[in-house]
């Protein structure tokens, strides 16, 4: 098993840079933002992004996760997952722009079930998706509107974000099948 | 978890797993839409030989806001009445193609029997078998008891050094055992408190005190007290001589109300005798969570239905051993 | 059936090899190097010849329950099991409780001819526990009734229990007692004790069993009568029967093959097999019915053979009938129990399960020794053979047996009755096609 390194701690940081400040263009500013990471590593990711929104526009993000265990369409397939908590902050979703936040976007499914669980949550003005690593085969007609890197892959090969919060260290891997 | 059957068997990690899914349930029963669509296309049958409105609705509400189908199957006025067996009954609901069986059975060990048939494959949940065991109101006990100790912070945490009193029926209550076990899983101290009649011969090895005196035992400052609903028909089996007897030297009447010390909180099962067990007062106090234990059932039998069906199903077995 | 049949190379009794030549129905000769030109002879080496088993409790069935069990059925597996003579109780539809049931009985198994079918006649009407059943005719019917019981139910009162023990004493019968306080054990469903509070089935307490024992044998040194305790099962009985005997107490004690060797916490998953009454006890109990059958306070071991249809067992513990079936399994329990991890020799195992039941029941053609001149009922047991217990070695009706799946050492080979095999080589003999 081959595994190389595609992203370091600085393209990590410079990535998240980059779509903060493209959250903020197309939003033309911070007002009503909501970000919801997905956990679990969507959840640190969407902490930084805040912070960084935080920093260039001077104002506050409400920021929150969104657990999306209970809507998915793939449970019987597994063992049984453990849902975690979802916390949506104060002034809920309703009307505002929520981003939705997660490490690596592959078949589209998580971000379909995450759909579905903002629909039991509120109705959103607009929903947009900010995601760290895309690697293609999508298999429903999901797309970014934010992307740290777009990383092609075999669908055999497994892709791998770890993140200081809760890795200790920040880093994207992708691992080939033995060679 | 294939069938949930007991808390005898429960670990402890199982055990928190179950409180902490629950705690997710219960967010999102907290929001307008409290259904959820994870178990979409699964079959729940609540299959009740004995009588009991509130345990099965609690069920089916449960399995209803996880989008599960649900069928009710009452044994009174069907073929079960006359006679038929547990093997046809349940063969009946294979046909049916149920997901999951909640089986509430006057005979202690039916829901095993039923796991362990092999006439069925779907995963069983014992709502309550004779005087054996109720797991998931043990379940819905500790949540509460979790809830009001450490309110939102509770998930991961235990019972840990929490006291409870058990006071009532224990030879007869299927309540008290799933309590016994659960609780002292959980880390917290049981005092089991009767009359020497209503205490099975031998508990020597059970992880209980046993008291006599209530008096004594409310003394020892408990952090929950639970009353246990005392069945009438008890005193044609000379367990005790009266009701009056009974309330006087084993019911929470205000004098011993008042001696709870400030934090303890009132739990009953439900359906309460008012004045028999538990006066008015009690029952009525803010520290008494008998509404919350309602409301949690909900979210703990969410918890369960979602662990026994959401994920890979494994495969049938037959004979577990114990 | 006039085979002449020649056993050779036996362990007589687990003592020196001999040949056993048969004839007539009795054994015509005990010696070494015997031949008979004509006779079928039987390799018996390696085994030992025990005098065929007699069994002063079983449960046939008929008439009535035929969906459990025949007389035809149980006495086949009885011939399984090396028994030559099974005592059939009387709790049938109709109650044994008459001179023509009892009579019919004993034709029954006269013409299936695996086995001596002696009926125990009923205490009581119906065994209702009310009023005497008409045991003097039973006594001198053709069955020749000489045992009498209520067995699935105790004779509770103690007026009429003290009735029975004088009227008996007329034609020196016995009274077998299931002892059981109705009152103590209401809804009881197995031994009440650690396991019972856990699993939330009513017990049924030791205490129940032994006052009455206790209460027994005292009215019949009183009366001056005969008392047969059937299935005893608690230390505590052993102690009473023990302190009874030392007084002069005309009393006889019995205990079944799983008492010596299950015990309650096998109840624990809910499988009805060991559902029975009385239930399984505890570890002290099984320990010290062993040694109650060891130092002859109990003086022999009678199986309880309790057929039971298929339904009536996998179904939920509270609705499922009590008993096992134990008739093809008794003597290698015996074996595994008090021969392997007991003191006992062939001699006392015969003497447990032969001599002593027959001579309780009156049986004079059964539990004589391997003599010249003695009845030809005969029991070849393999010891050094055994393995797993399997359906496929149960030979009656049903197969309720706490044994399946459960290794057990030895095998029984060859069955002697009356002079003919009725088991020869593991395989029961077809009477039907042996007398044509």
């Amino acid at each position: 098993m081959r595994t190389r390194t595609v992203l370091h701690e600085a393209d990590i940081t410079r990535a998240l840079t980059r779509i903060a400040h493209e959250i903020l263009e197309s939003n033309r500013g911070p007002d009503g933002l909501v970000l919801l990471g997905i956990p679990t590593r969507g959840v640190p990711l969407a902490e930084r992004l805040a912070s960084l929104i935080e920093r260039f526009s001077g104002e506050h993000v409400a920021t929150g996760q969104l657990d999306v265990t209970m809507y998915r369409d793939d449970l019987a397939h597994h063992p049984t997952r453990s849902p975690r908590p979802t916390s949506i902050p104060d002034g809920g979703i309703d009307g505002r722009v929520v981003v939705l936040v997660d490490d690596v976007l592959f078949s589209g499914r998580s971000i379909r079930a995450a759909l579905d669980a903002l629909g039991d949550l509120g109705r959103p003005a607009a929903v947009r998706l900010a995601i760290l690593v895309d690697r293609g085969h999508r298999e429903l007609p999901i797309r970014p509107d934010f992307v740290g890197k777009n990383l092609p892959s075999a669908r055999s090969e497994r892709v791998n974000v770890t993140l200081t919060e809760i890795d200790g260290v920040d880093q994207v891997t992708i691992a080939g099948e033995g060679e | 978890m294939r069938h949930l059957l007991d808390t005898r068997t429960l670990s402890r990690d199982d055990a928190i797993r179950i409180l902490d899914v629950a705690e997710d349930m219960a967010d999102t029963q907290g929001r307008e839409v409290k259904k959820l669509p994870t178990l979409r296309g699964r079959t729940v049958v609540n299959l009740f030989f004995e009588d009991s409105t509130r345990t099965r609705i609690s069920f089916e509400a449960a399995a209803k806001r996880l989008s599960a189908d649900v069928i009710n199957f009452s044994a009174k006025g069907s073929s079960v009445s006359k006679g038929e067996s547990l093997q046809d009954t349940a063969q009946t609901l294979q046909a049916m193609g149920a997901d999951a069986v909640v089986i509430r059975h006057g005979a202690s060990g039916a829901p095993r029997t039923l796991a362990t048939s092999g006439w069925i494959d779907a995963g069983v949940v014992n709502a309550g078998d004779g005087t054996h065991e109720h797991p998931t109101q043990a379940l819905l006990d500790a949540f509460t008891m979790r809830r009001r100790r450490y309110g939102s912070a509770s998930r991961g945490r235990d019972l840990a050094g929490f006291r409870v009193a058990i006071v009532g029926d224990i030879l007869h209550s299927r309540v008290a055992r799933s309590n016994v076990w659960l609780l002292s899983a959980l880390g917290a101290e049981v005092t089991l408190v009767a009359p020497p009649t209503l205490v099975p011969q031998d508990v020597s090895q059970w992880p209980a005190r046993v008291r006599f005196d209530l008096d004594e035992a409310i003394a020892e400052g408990p952090d929950a007290i639970m009353m246990l609903r005392i069945q009438t028909e008890r005193m044609s089996g000379s367990f005790f001589p009266s009701e009056r007897e009974y309330a006087r030297l084993w019911g929470l009447d205000p004098v011993r109300f008042a001696a709870l010390s400030g934090d303890t909180i009132v739990m009953h099962p439900g359906p309460m005798n008012r004045g028999l067990e538990i006066c008015a007062e009690a029952a009525d106090s803010p520290r008494a969570t008998v509404r919350e234990q309602v409301a949690s059932g909900v979210s703990v039998r969410m918890a369960v239905l979602y662990l026994l069906l959401a994920g890979e199903r494994a495969g049938t077995d037959t004979k577990e051993s114990r | 059936m006039s085979e002449v049949l020649l056993i050779q190379g036996a362990s007589i009794e687990g003592g020196d090899r001999a040949d056993i030549l048969i004839e007539d129905g009795r054994i015509a000769e005990v010696g070494t190097g015997l031949s008979r030109a004509g006779a079928r002879v039987i390799d018996a080496d390696g085994l030992v010849a025990l005098r065929g088993l007699v069994d002063l409790h079983v449960h046939l069935r008929e008439p009535g329950y035929e969906a459990s069990e025949t007389i035809a059925t149980g006495t086949r597996a009885a011939a399984a099991g090396g028994f030559g003579a099974v005592f059939a109780m009387p709790n049938t539809h109709p109650v044994a409780d008459t001179a023509g049931v009892v009579e019919q009985e004993l034709a029954l198994g006269e013409a299936a001819g695996y086995a001596t079918v002696q009926p125990i006649g009923a205490v009581t009407v119906g065994q209702k526990g009310e009023a005497l059943a008409e045991i003097g005719a039973m006594a001198r019917s053709r069955a020749r009734v000489r045992v009498f019981s209520d067995d699935g139910f105790c004779v509770s009162d103690p007026l009429l229990m003290r009735r029975a023990l004088e009227y008996v004493k007329s034609f020196g019968g016995v009274i077998a007692q299931h002892a059981q306080d109705p009152r103590l054990t209401e809804g009881a469903q197995m031994n009440e004790g650690p396991v019972s509070s856990e699993l939330g089935l009513a017990g049924w307490p030791a205490v129940a069993e032994e006052s009455i024992i206790a209460r027994d044998v005292l009215l019949a040194e009183h009366v001056g009568s005969r008392l047969h305790v059937c299935h005893l099962s608690t230390a505590g009985s052993v102690d009473i029967i023990r302190w009874a005997k030392k007084r002069g107490i005309q009393v006889t004690a019995e205990v079944t093959p799983h008492h010596l060797l299950l015990t309650d916490e096998l109840a624990r998953g809910y499988d009805a097999r060991f559902k029975v009454n009385p239930p399984l006890r505890s570890e002290e109990d099984v320990l010290a019915v062993r040694d109650g059958l060891a130092d002859g306070t109990i003086d022999i071991v009678a199986t309880d053979h309790a057929p039971h249809p298929a339904e009536a067992k996998s179904t939920e513990w509270a609705a499922a009938a009590n008993g096992m079936v134990g008739l093809e399994s008794a003597l290698r329990i015996v074996h595994q129990t008090m021969v392997e991890e007991g003191p006992f020799g062939w001699g006392d195992v015969a003497r447990v399960m032969s001599a002593a039941p027959a001579r309780i029941g009156g049986l004079d053609a059964h539990g004589t020794p391997l003599e010249a001149g003695r009845p030809a009922e005969i029991a070849l047991y393999d010891p050094s053979a055994g393995g797993e217990f399997t359906v496929s070695d149960l030979r009656g009706r049903s197969v309720n047996s706490p044994y399946l799946g459960r290794t057990l050492p030895g095998s029984v080979r060859w069955t002697i009755h009356r002079g003919y095999a009725t088991l020869a080589d593991g395989e029961l003999v077809d009477l039907e096609e042996a007398a044509r």
